[in-house]
């Protein structure tokens, strides 16, 4: 094509994240950050308006348009992550981003809160600004930002002050380029140390009568790897064959999971997500507790009952603990008077919620919470029974019955201290009344 | 020691402050006021009045400060042109660094800096930055360029900076490759015409190469320019396939959902019989469930699109309908979608447990919710037929809540499936009767008179049922007036002797005292019926009806293929195509199956979903009868109900009347002609004298199937060209667009080395032969010449859209000319529309997409037209007699597989037709228009 016909008859169009607001609960937007032209706060309106019509904060529909705009959200740690968009773009890319943004900042600061934020604005700013550029994410591992930007500490904070060094790093981060960029070059320990976290989380909707209507196992391998040097760890399964449904780290190697079922990798260095799986399959998933509830209310009597006990089912021998119940009652209900033979429980009656912590189950004496729930006078019999919502932990189980069999390492000379930890908890574990 | 510190003011004035602080000696009290304005800068206040004294600042060893400064300027320079020209020195110096994450900052924060001068100097450190040893300075120059361009794309192309930047797609580094490749398609999204990112086997592969080694975020880059891709065959498409699966484990949901989106794409080029084909189904589904536990937010994507794959493949997920129960707890947003895609999902196998969890969630406590969970059961019901009868009581049992809003929902529901299996469930008449107060929505009421009208004969009262709705007649809504006069129409039919006097009070209230015409005109129909013929009014009302469709809110299949391309994109969390954002863009369409051993599908193989077999839809919304029995009431069909009155007031006027005493009942869903109106279409009619001109006109290269051809004119004038003469015109004959040239030698010498090449322009056109001419010209001499066309060069809209640039070359010179091409070479043989297709289109497309255009002094009658327009590819749809008028409806589709759709108005004793056009692409309206008023006037 010869050149001197082309002309220029586009729209400059502007990409990717425009600009991000971070909005309290309250309503106040604390802190802004544009990657192009400053775009007016007046643009939040349209998500206040959104999230009026939505009454509740968790409502709020995570994309919304506006005349010129497009508005991407998440609800993390009760601040909203508004970005927004000019033009056509994924909004998977946006919101695993703003994730990518609230890991980064609970990283650095610990918590992912407004005053954490805020009190540490500038480095903020400067880590906004190295993730992003013109729309495009350019640095979003941890490991290279922390090259890039120190973490403040109270002691650095001192140093700084002192010796007027500043926080940030002014050579280019190893890892940055290299086809391992999860790993910076030169890490030293003393203690070289390698744990496994094997977490498994039941989500379970278990219907009236007791029977199971759906449930799952949502897992991860969550590692913790201070190894010096270039590790090259392989990690195998007794039974592999358990996680056929897998997203991994980008340090593992796919191709021998393919072909091997073992999980090869030059780790990142600390603490990371090694893997998550998810294991459907009916049959492999077993329900630790059973609840026996008897939840009714009387017509015209503004009263009703309520008797929940909570057993363990067959574990293995392990003991479940932790368990808590939550229960968002009705709305005409005024009060509860329970007893419970364990723990102890609390309702609020504004928010209409009932909290059990009744703590670790010993099958001999089952824990119960009974009692009389009084309704507002005058008010019509609830339509709705209340969900069950169950919490509880089992230490030293995956209930999936995945098994870790051996840790190998290559390319260092030195034998590191390896751990395995297993444990099941309770994910969304809903009991329908 | 916190950064809070930074918020606190002073008496004196912030600013003043700032300024004193910012021009002190001390380095570290400057760092700290700098930080101080970066406080204020985060919280929106404007500090754009301290810029010179941050951008002194800017010279500085200390890396955090430079950054800081850095932040500033990108945020300010703009509404300081002037002050951020004293920036550039220093840019263009750090440029120069030894340190590569210092080069790296600055040309990265120069090209943040949108000031036009600032550009001029940006130029060569940009040049340098992206031939860098270090391939961090490289990855962060390839980004530049496209903010660049975006600035000013003019200086980009001159400089040569899109060529360095194709070349990048070759570096060794694959962070480079990714942002190479992000860069290209943001300067390809807003300057859609280029080729920038030309696709090719080889150049694919190294994506592939780079795809297993880049960030995630470069992942998706690849994996969305990979998706315009089209692989020449399936063994092609099967390769990338392969190599683009294991990004299905990725952690990322953003790099999974974009995987999926070129597997759905190239997968449409893949047999069925394909062992792989089932494979790859396999892997489909679990990476897809798993983007369900991720944070509700992804959910919330994630289902809006697994809604779209459901509908195109809904094998994929038949069997993982317990992943979209509803937890208590999910957000609203997420519960509504899920709702939806369990029923797509529904089927025999699995709809007891889908009615058990619908059951449950009609108690939940959110109001919206347990409406849609009602008016699932129904769609279940009516959907698998097995468990009609289960839902039929699980929504007896709602009822008996008296819920008002469950019953409401309940009612409404219950009708459709009244319709779909008569004379089954009338036994729960008598409950629904005893609701019959609480009832407050229209909706609720339109049905639960429907039932009564329908059913009057078993219902000892319905006349003081429905006489007891007839009360407060004009204080209901137009809805249940209509279903109202209906019902009672019905009744009248049924029990003649005892409702004469209701049916006289519902027709006067509807004719005499009624404001609203579709009520009016109702009533009249009914009236004259009655008074005419009650045994034609008899067959006509109380016909048997058409069934009702099984799926509901199905996407229209070519706007769900499209949507298929754009799986990720805010285009599929709204179902909409991208045109209604963004302007320009170009439609994406699935590659066509091209296998290269073509086998029959097995019977197994196809799925059973919308997209294989057509539901048996009957009641379109425009169709007479239907309109008549009220039928577009209530059935589930898509569109507004409000848009669906109108339609059918549209056909009660005139000529409807004619139809429907003519047509007699049953016979729905033709347009049928009013006998005496019109004469039949005669396809075998001889020619009139405007089609046979047309004929001599194309002389020799006309054929039957030949659209309209427009004279020679001269292109190329002879002194503009050193003496060649160029005239020509198009033709269009059997789907080959041509371009017929006469090349005329007017100069003193020879003419040879005939060579022809096209602009890029708005459809594409581009030679499909080299221009031939055999021997040498010699003077006086001229040559024709039938240079074949084709619609697959690159695309850049032009302005006129149907411009043509075109340079053509010979021993003497290149000469350039441009000429405009007539719409209709465009206007492909396959453009008819189906029907029912056209009747949900012309709804679907929004209002604001109609143009009105008069096409004056043209005599033809409407056969005529329909004929003569057909032989350019314009199809006749329907006709239809309204009050004296011919209505035509009619399709085009252009070769770039944009549809136009037309409505044009014929008036006997008028020669200026009215041409209403509806298009997504509502700019080629007006050119369509160009060509109507050519075809007719020739």
């Amino acid at each position: 094509m010869w050149t001197t016909f082309v002309s220029c008859p586009f729209s400059p169009s502007l990409k990717m994240i425009h600009s991000l607001f971070l909005i309290n609960c309250s309503g106040d937007i604390f802190l802004e950050k544009h990657w192009k032209s400053v775009v007016s706060q007046s643009v939040c309106d349209y998500f206040f308006e959104a999230q009026e019509k939505a009454i509740d904060v968790e409502n709020v529909p995570p994309v919304i348009s506006t005349p010129h705009h497009y508005l991407i959200s998440i609800y993390r740690d009760k601040i909203f992550f508004v970005s927004v968009i000019q033009t056509e773009v994924p909004p998977l890319f946006v919101i695993e981003f703003l994730h990518r943004v609230a890991d980064t900042f609970q990283d650095y600061f610990g918590e992912c809160s407004e005053t954490a934020i805020k009190d540490n604005v500038v480095i903020v700013y400067e880590l906004l600004e190295e993730m992003l550029d013109n729309g495009f994410p350019l640095a979003t591992e941890s490991n290279i930002l922390k090259e890039l930007i120190k973490p403040p500490t109270i002691l650095r904070s001192v140093v700084n002050s002192i010796t007027g060094s500043s926080n940030v790093g002014d050579t280019l981060p190893t890892g940055q380029l290299s086809n391992i960029p999860w790993r910076r070059a030169g890490v030293k320990y003393t203690n070289n140390e390698a744990y496994f976290d094997v977490i498994e989380e039941i989500d379970a909707i278990i219907d009236k009568s007791g029977s199971t209507v759906f449930a799952e196992i949502q897992g991860v391998i969550d590692s913790c790897i201070k190894l010096s040097g270039m590790p090259d760890l392989s990690l195998s399964f007794m039974n592999p064959r358990l996680l056929d449904d897998v997203s991994f780290h980008p340090c593992i190697r796919f191709k021998r999971w393919e072909s091997e079922r073992v999980l090869s990798f030059i780790p990142p260095d600390g603490n990371f997500r090694l893997i998550s799986y998810r294991v459907s399959s009916q049959n492999l998933v077993a329900i630790p507790v059973y609840v026996k509830h008897m939840i009714s209310f009387k017509e015209n009597t503004s009263s009703g009952r309520f008797d929940v006990t909570i057993g363990p089912k067959q574990n293995m021998g392990k003991t479940v603990e932790g368990v808590v119940m939550t229960v968002h009652m009705p709305k005409a209900v005024l009060n509860m008077n329970l007893s419970a033979t364990q723990g102890s429980y609390t309702f609020d009656p504004v928010t209409k919620v009932l909290t059990w912590d009744v703590g670790k189950i010993t099958p001999q004496k089952l824990p119960n919470l009974k009692g009389i729930v009084n309704l507002q006078s005058g008010a019509p019999k609830p339509e709705e029974n209340p969900s069950l919502n169950i919490q509880f932990k089992i230490q030293q189980l995956a209930i999936s019955g995945l098994k870790v069999n051996r840790l190998d390492m290559y390319g260092e000379k030195y034998k590191p201290f390896k751990g395995v930890k297993y444990i099941t908890k309770a994910g969304k574990f809903q009991v329908r009344t | 020691m916190t950064d809070s510190k930074y918020f606190t003011t002073t008496k004196k004035g912030e600013i003043f402050e700032l300024k004193a602080e910012l021009n002190s000696d001390k380095k570290e009290k400057k760092k700290e006021a700098v930080k101080k304005v970066i406080a204020s800068m985060t919280v929106g206040k404007d500090v754009s009045a301290l810029f010179p004294d941050v951008v002194n600042c800017m010279q500085t060893d200390n890396l955090e400060l430079k950054k800081l400064v850095y932040l500033y300027l990108m945020n300010y320079a703009k509404s300081q042109p002037d002050m951020a020209i004293m920036a550039v020195n220093t840019f263009v110096k750090d440029c120069e660094d030894p340190n590569p994450l210092i080069r790296a900052l600055a040309v990265r924060t120069m090209g943040c800096i949108r000031v036009d001068k600032i550009t001029e100097y940006l130029c060569e450190p940009l040049r340098k930055c992206l031939k860098d040893e270090d391939p961090y300075v490289r990855k962060t120059a390839a980004v530049c360029v496209a903010k660049l361009h975006d600035i000013n794309a003019q200086l980009v192309e001159d400089q040569g900076f899109l060529d360095t930047l194709k070349d990048l797609i070759s570096d060794s580094n694959p962070m480079v490759v990714a942002n190479a490749v992000a860069a290209l398609s943001e300067i390809a999204e807003s300057h859609p015409s280029s080729n920038l990112l030309d696709l090719n086997p080889q150049s694919i592969n190294k994506l592939l190469t780079a795809l297993n080694e880049c960030t995630e975020w470069g992942q998706i880059f690849i994996l969305d320019c990979l998706a315009n891709y089209m692989p020449k065959d399936d063994r092609e498409a099967q390769s990338i396939c392969e190599r683009v699966t294991p990004r299905l484990s990725h952690a990322n949901s953003a790099v999974v959902l974009s995987a999926v989106k070129v597997l759905m794409k190239f997968m449409e080029m893949l047999s069925k019989d394909l062992d792989y084909y089932g494979t790859l189904l396999k892997k489909l589904a679990p990476p897809l469930v798993t983007l369900l536990s991720a944070e509700p937010e992804l959910q919330y994507v994630a289902l809006r699109n697994i809604n779209l794959i459901v509908q195109k493949r809904p094998e994929i997920l038949k069997h993982e309908m317990k992943v979209f129960f509803v937890k208590y707890n999910d957000p609203i947003y997420v519960k509504l979608e899920k709702l939806d895609i369990m029923i797509r999902l529904a089927s025999q196998a699995n709809i007891a447990q889908v009615l058990a969890e619908l059951k449950e969630y009609a108690t939940e406590v959110d109001v919206d919710f347990v409406r849609k969970a009602v008016r699932a059961i129904g769609r279940c019901a009516i959907k698998v037929e097995q468990s009609a009868e289960r839902c039929v009581s699980t929504l007896l049992d709602l009822i008996q809540t008296k819920v008002n809003y469950v019953v409401q929902e309940a009612i409404v529901v219950i009708k459709d499936i009244f319709r779909k299996y008569p004379n089954k469930y009338e036994s729960v008449i008598a409950t629904l009767c005893e609701n019959l107060d609480s009832l407050d929505e229209p909706e609720a009421r339109a049905a639960m008179i429907w039932i009564v009208g329908e059913y009057a004969e078993r219902i000892d009262n319905a006349d003081e049922l429905l006489e007891s709705f007839l009360e407060g007649f004009h204080d209901e809504s137009t809805q249940v007036q209509l279903q109202l006069l209906t019902a009672i129409v019905k009744l009248f039919l049924k029990k003649p002797t005892e409702t004469q006097e209701l049916v006289q009070q519902v027709l006067s209230l509807a004719t005499q005292d009624s404001d609203n015409p579709d009520l009016r005109d109702r009533g009249y129909i009914y009236w004259r019926l009655l008074s005419t013929d009650p045994v034609a009014a008899k067959e006509v009302v109380l016909a048997e009806k058409p069934l009702i469709s099984e799926e509901t809110d199905l996407i229209e299949p070519t706007l769900l293929d499209e949507l298929i391309c754009y799986i990720g994109t805010l285009a599929s969390v709204y179902h909409k195509p991208p045109s209604a954002f963004v302007e320009g863009v170009v439609h994406k369409s699935l590659p066509p199956r091209t296998v290269s051993s073509e086998s029959v599908e097995s019977p197994d193989a196809a799925p059973s979903g919308p997209a294989a077999d057509q539901p048996s839809v009957i009641p379109t919304q425009g169709d007479l009868l239907g309109d008549l029995l009220n039928l577009d009431l209530g059935p589930p069909v898509t569109g507004p109900p409000m848009a669906t009155v109108q339609m059918g007031a549209v056909d009660l006027l005139g000529g409807g009347l004619d139809i429907l005493i003519g047509g007699g009942g049953g016979s729905s869903g033709t347009f049928t002609p009013a006998p005496g109106t019109t004469a039949p279409t005669n396809v075998g009619a001889p020619l009139d004298s405007g089609l046979g001109d047309l004929f001599d006109l194309t002389g020799g290269v006309g054929t039957l199937s030949g659209s309209y051809v427009a004279p020679k004119t001269v292109w190329l004038p002879a002194m503009k060209a050193k003496g060649l003469e160029i005239s020509g015109t198009f033709s269009r004959q059997v789907g080959s667009i041509s371009m017929d040239l006469v090349l005329t030698n007017k100069a003193l010498q020879v003419m040879s080395d005939f060579a022809i090449q096209f602009n890029r322009n708005s459809f594409g056109l581009a030679p499909a032969a080299p221009l031939q001419v055999h021997a040498p010209l010699a003077p006086n001499q001229s040559v024709e010449i039938s240079l074949p066309l084709n619609t697959v060069g690159s695309v850049m809209k032009m302005d006129p859209l149907n411009n043509l640039q075109v340079a053509v070359k010979n021993n003497i010179d290149v000469f350039y000319f441009s000429t405009l091409y007539p719409l209709h070479i465009l206007f492909v043989e396959d453009g008819k529309m189906e029907r029912q297709m056209f009747l949900a289109t012309w709804k679907d497309i929004p209002n604001e997409n109609e143009t009105q255009f008069q096409i004056k002094e043209c005599s033809l009658n409407a056969d005529a037209v329909s004929s003569k327009l057909q032989g350019s590819n314009i199809f006749t749809i329907a006709k239809r007699n309204v009050e004296g008028q011919d209505m035509l409806y009619q399709s085009l589709k252009l070769t770039n597989g944009i549809w136009v759709l037309a409505e044009l108005r014929i008036q006997p004793s008028n020669p200026s037709f009215t041409l209403s056009l509806k298009c997504r692409a509502p700019e080629v309206s007006q050119y369509i228009y160009q060509a109507y008023e050519t075809i007719l006037k020739n």
